[in-house]
């Protein structure tokens, strides 16, 4: 062999081993996992002639703390999507009292069920420099589909404490990204690190039963197996509140929850693994 | 000096006759020649990919937020329908810097022409230690294989800057990259370690095997100024493995050398990182310095001017460089007294290089000047080192630095250093050892069409890129129009993304020029340059072993045009007896 | 195509931008001389038949001239820095008795806290506004920068000023404007995702204006935004 025919031999030795790391692992690259995809066929469906219901309203008492006003002239494309000066709420509450941005979810009672992860994506969006819901509720390996409606730059950082955590930005309007949450949490604190006002929270839960209450404190979880359950209302500030119901074949229960202003202050749980379903060791943070 | 003065010995080391299998011969092999044409191989590929990188970037630049054509191929991690996110944009930046100083240029420099040149100029068989050099590109290989890898991880590849500073780069809650920037610290720390070794080979084999008679001021100037970087290297790399390491620890066990909560300093790291990084600049120019004289005195047929104050001005770099490093700092916050002292000695840097500078002029003053391609990229490299060291003044200044630090003063500047600086003078020693690492020569015609391209593309790149400074415009930034200072700018950054395609265009280009010649080009004569240092005296390409006889050296290494003589070069090894030893 | 300095409106300002063009002019006649020397040899010593290159190693007096020019040169340009750097940034330059206020840098905000009626710093009756820096003209102003996470840089370009924010450490800088107006602070230094709209508005009140503004916040509560 001449040395001109090593050139051949060493190019290919040194570049197409170097090509070679090129297809690593492409692919892995979600930020959530998708375990939660691979839901079991045999999952017990809920025959709709049994199914029942839980609603209520979650009420507040007391004196709601006064908002602050926040100062968006740094992002005029916001602010001229709010006819009201747009306030940090940390408590919202109804005109007849309701209180908005609880997250209602069954904490015991389903035992070892598993349920097929809805097809239909859970949204959060960013709109007016403000999250849109403020709490959004998804099951585990259900996707959450994040959009930016605002021409400016936004992140949504998440930082939960169970699940795998991603920071990713939005730069312009009409982007949307779809991430999924392998196992259940509550709550999951989002951020948005170019707003500092911006927040919310993203509750995770193994089973499709949760329901964040309306602007008048309404919720409704249907579908259920009947059965005897804990349910618990998580508010932000104010902390949670459980209780216990039980539902029989077609029937809805009424589950009322109440906060009072005593309440803020308190602990408010986050990152928190929930329902029995899953096995003890699964709560490694 | 006296002890360095000493007669070299020539160690004389078996030369292997017997056939060697095909892996040991080509692949895992110990020939120098051999783990150079490995080096030169796979530093074009990582050229290649930092070169790529700049486009993406120039692109985002250039349009943002525009799809990019063939963008969609690309994750939705890094950009959704084709668009750059900012956390890709940051990724891209730093890796760029990367692999453009750790796996281009710096082993261009020194793994590719250290490892074939010092045997054959000093005249010896092979290095003095063999079977770590192998290692050596092994390592080398690896550690740019991890670092390419880490772009395919959950959360990307790092995103804190070549230069890493923490805290972004040791917390992942402030970057968003965890595993990438592990990555980043392993593979650069193997690199290090492979720098290392090659560091030692070189040391030991300059000073222990030089032919007879090869005293030190014979040496020719690429060995002084490959000599003088291995030191530089040896001293200033362990300062950055330590360093690395700390950053391992901060990011993987919860040590906090480098963030403040509990006790650490940020600006510890930016003290040892560019500890390491100020001599590392030497390391990028120095060798890149020695061709350029090599390839100047040849191409003008004349000893070079003032040898000896050449090789003083590179030791007087070489120890300065390791007293300069606070420039990098005087808006970080470091105690502004320090800062004076650093700028005396940074200013007083810039002289060793402008004599430099002006002895390659000497050295064309009163030549007979032939224009071959390397000839081209060797005074390429002299017009743009020089503005590259013209800017560096402004920076070097404490209170202009408050402007212009951390702008595309500062990016301008470090690009004419080290594209229009060392990638200049790589080109031109890829084009003038080419017939003899392969025996085959690059067509001239070619290789000027490449220098012109390269040569006008370059300075529309990157001379704007000061007045982008001026005006403002901070480094790294993914869209500069957001800021109101910078609203007007836009057709500048526009104009220059598109030299810069076309730079990247003209590297495609040689790419192709390269591997043509590779197996097309005309044969190679021995010395088809005409030039005087020893590898020219030897077949091209050279046999295992390169001298079955060791040559002897008369001569300083670049006597040229002498009076007496015919010809108009007299090799190093040629009798004095031809012609008297003028030098010295 | 804009190309050179934004308007300067600080009194640091003239000494920076005069010692860039002081530069400039030097460096620029460097540079002609090695250009043009460079093509001037290139073109006169081009290869011609009959003639052979001059056979020389090097003149002494050359080396001496072309090490001792620069050196002069570069000592001369650091003294004047040096001085012009004490001025600045040494903490004996730093005037009594001025505007103290207090930045902290986040991902991706500027975080302002000014001194509340007591014009002192660091006590109860402080305020933070959240991306929005004002202080009065030809009045010197300090401020002590900080930041909570990882390095931030303040760049304010029309005053000529940029100095890091390390988490850790204060930082002061002092700087004094010449002109009202409104501008923004910019982000100099890599820091996240949002490094390149890390901005906040900057406002330069007459000195009367500045007190009207000023009262107006120490009077009442704080709008507060981000913590």
């Amino acid at each position: 062999m001449s040395f001109r025919d090593s050139t051949w031999v060493a190019l290919f030795a040194a570049v197409a081993l170097g090509c070679g790391g090129g297809d690593g692992d492409a692919g892995s690259s979600d930020g959530g996992g998708d375990a939660g995809s691979d839901a079991p066929a045999a999952a017990p469906a809920v025959d709709p002639a049994i199914a029942a219901t839980v609603s209520g309203t979650v009420s507040f008492t007391g004196t709601a703390p006064a908002g602050t006003a926040i100062d968006m002239s740094e992002e005029p494309a916001c602010a001229e999507k709010h006819t009201t000066t747009p306030m940090i709420q940390p408590v919202r509450v109804g005109d007849g009292g309701g209180l908005g941005d609880v997250f209602v979810y069954v904490k015991e009672g389903l035992g070892d069920m598993t349920f097929p992860t809805p097809a239909a994506a859970a949204v959060l969006d960013q709109n007016g420099c403000e999250y849109a819901p403020h709490v959004v509720g998804v099951m585990a390996g259900q996707d959450l589909n994040i959009r930016n409606s605002d021409p400016v730059l936004h992140n949504i950082n998440t930082q939960p404490e169970i699940n795998r955590g991603f920071n990713v930005s939005q730069p312009r309007a009409g982007m949307e990204s779809t991430r999924t949450f392998r196992d259940a949490e509550v709550m999951i604190p989002v951020k948005c690190d170019v707003h500092g006002w911006m927040n919310a929270y993203i509750g995770v839960t193994d089973n499709p039963y949760h329901a964040v209450s309306s602007a008048d404190g309404s919720f409704t979880i249907s579908g259920l197996p009947p059965g005897e359950y804990v349910i618990e209302a998580w508010h932000a500030t104010l902390g949670v509140s459980t209780q216990t119901i039980t539902v029989g074949d077609a029937e809805t229960g009424t589950a009322d929850f109440s906060f009072s202003e005593d309440m803020a202050g308190g602990p408010v749980p986050m990152g928190e693994t929930v329902d029995l379903a899953h096995p003890a060791g699964h709560t490694a943070g | 000096m006296a002890t360095m003065m000493a007669e070299p010995t020539g160690v004389p080391v078996r030369v292997e006759e017997h056939p060697q299998s095909f892996i040991r011969k080509y692949i895992f092999s110990t020939d120098h020649k051999i783990i150079g044409i490995q080096f030169l191989f796979t530093c074009l590929f990582f050229l290649l990919i930092g070169g790529l990188l700049a486009v993406m970037l120039r692109f985002q630049l250039g349009f943002p937020g525009a799809t990019m054509p063939g963008g969609s191929l690309l994750p939705e991690t890094m950009a959704p329908d084709g668009i750059i996110l900012p956390e890709f944009y940051n990724s891209l930046v730093t890796m760029h810097g990367t692999f453009m100083v750790f796996f281009a240029v710096m082993p261009l420099l020194v793994g590719v022409y250290a490892n074939y040149l010092i045997p054959v100029q000093i005249g010896t068989h092979d290095m003095a230690f063999p079977r770590l050099n192998m290692m050596s590109y092994w390592m080398f290989l690896v550690s740019g294989l991890i670092m390419l890898s880490s772009f395919w991880v959950i959360g990307g590849a790092s995103a804190s800057g070549w230069t890493q500073y923490a805290p972004l780069s040791a917390s992942p809650e402030a970057s968003g990259v965890s595993t990438g920037q592990i990555l980043w610290i392993v593979s650069i720390a193997i690199f290090a370690f492979s720098s290392l070794l090659g560091s030692v080979n070189y040391i030991t084999t300059i000073i222990n095997q030089r032919a007879p008679g090869m005293t030190w001021l014979r040496l020719p100037l690429v060995i002084w100024t490959l000599f003088i970087t291995a030191i530089l290297g040896l001293l200033a790399i362990p300062v950055l493995t330590a360093a690395l390491i700390m950053l391992l620890f901060d990011q993987t066990i919860g040590t906090t050398f480098f963030l403040p909560d509990t006790g650490g300093q940020p600006l510890l790291w930016q003290h040892l990182f560019w500890f390491f990084g100020h001599p590392e600049v030497y390391i990028l120019i120095l060798p890149g310095m020695g061709f350029v004289s090599e390839i100047i005195a040849n191409g003008s047929r004349k000893p070079i001017f003032g040898y000896k104050s050449m090789v003083y001005a590179i030791i007087a770099i070489a120890g300065l460089g390791f007293i300069v490093w606070g420039h990098h700092m005087f808006q970080s916050g470091m105690n502004p007294a320090l800062g004076m002292s650093f700028m005396i000695t940074t200013l007083i840097i810039a002289v060793p290089s402008a004599i430099k500078v002006f002895n390659w002029m000497g050295t064309m003053w009163g030549g007979s000047i032939r224009f071959h391609t390397p000839f081209l990229f060797a005074v390429g490299f002299v017009m743009l080192f020089a503005i590259g060291g013209f800017s560096g003044i402004f920076m070097a200044s404490s209170p202009v630095d408050i402007f212009i630090h951390d702008t595309y003063f500062i990016v301008a500047h470090i690009h004419y250093v080290l594209f229009g600086g060392s990638l200049f003078a790589i080109f031109g020693a890829i084009y003038y050892w080419f017939p003899k690492m392969f025996g085959r020569m690059i067509n001239e015609t070619a290789g000027k069409i490449h220098f012109f391209l390269t040569f006008v593309l370059f300075n529309l790149v990157f001379f704007p890129m000061h007045g982008l400074g001026m005006a403002g415009m901070m480094r790294r930034i993914y869209e500069p129009a957001q800021y109101e200072h910078l609203s007007g700018i836009q057709d500048t950054n526009t104009m220059v993304s598109w030299a810069a395609f076309g730079l990247f265009a003209s590297g495609l280009y040689f790419m192709v020029l390269f591997f043509w010649s590779l197996f097309k080009g005309k044969p190679a004569p021995e010395n088809p340059w005409e030039a005087t240092t020893l590898e020219w005296t030897l077949p091209s390409p050279p046999m295992h072993g390169n001298w079955k006889e060791l040559p002897t050296v008369y001569h300083g290494p670049y006597e040229y045009s002498h009076p007496d003589m015919e010809k108009d070069w007299l090799l190093q090894n040629e009798r004095p007896d031809v012609v008297s030893p003028a030098h010295h | 195509m804009d190309w050179s300095f934004p308007i300067n409106i600080s009194t640091q300002g003239v000494g920076i931008d005069n010692m860039f063009w002081l530069i400039f002019w030097i460096t620029g006649a460097a540079f002609l001389i090695v250009e043009v020397g460079v093509l001037w040899f290139l073109w006169k010593y081009r290869a011609r038949d009959g003639h052979k290159a001059r056979y020389t190693h090097g003149h002494l007096g050359a080396e001496i001239i072309w090490t001792t020019i620069p050196a002069v040169t570069m000592v001369a340009l650091g003294i004047m820095s040096g001085q012009m750097w004490a001025d600045i940034r040494s903490p004996s330059s730093f005037p009594e008795n001025a505007l103290t206020i207090g930045v902290s840098a986040k991902q991706f905000e500027w975080n302002v806290t000014y001194p509340g009626a007591d014009r002192v710093l660091g006590n109860e009756d402080d305020f933070t506004i959240r991306n929005r820096f004002e202080f009065p003209v030809d009045e010197p102003v300090i401020v002590r920068l900080e930041s909570e996470d990882v390095i931030h840089s303040f760049f304010i370009p029309e005053m000529r000023v940029k100095q890091d924010a390390v988490p850790g450490m204060t930082i002061p800088i002092w700087f004094e404007a010449t002109q009202t107006g409104e501008f923004q602070i910019a982000c100099a230094e890599l820091c996240g995702l949002g490094h390149y709209r890390m901005r906040a508005r900057v406002v330069v009140h007459e000195a009367d204006a500045f007190n009207r503004w000023y009262d107006e916040h120490t009077g009442a509560a704080q709008v507060a935004a981000a913590d």
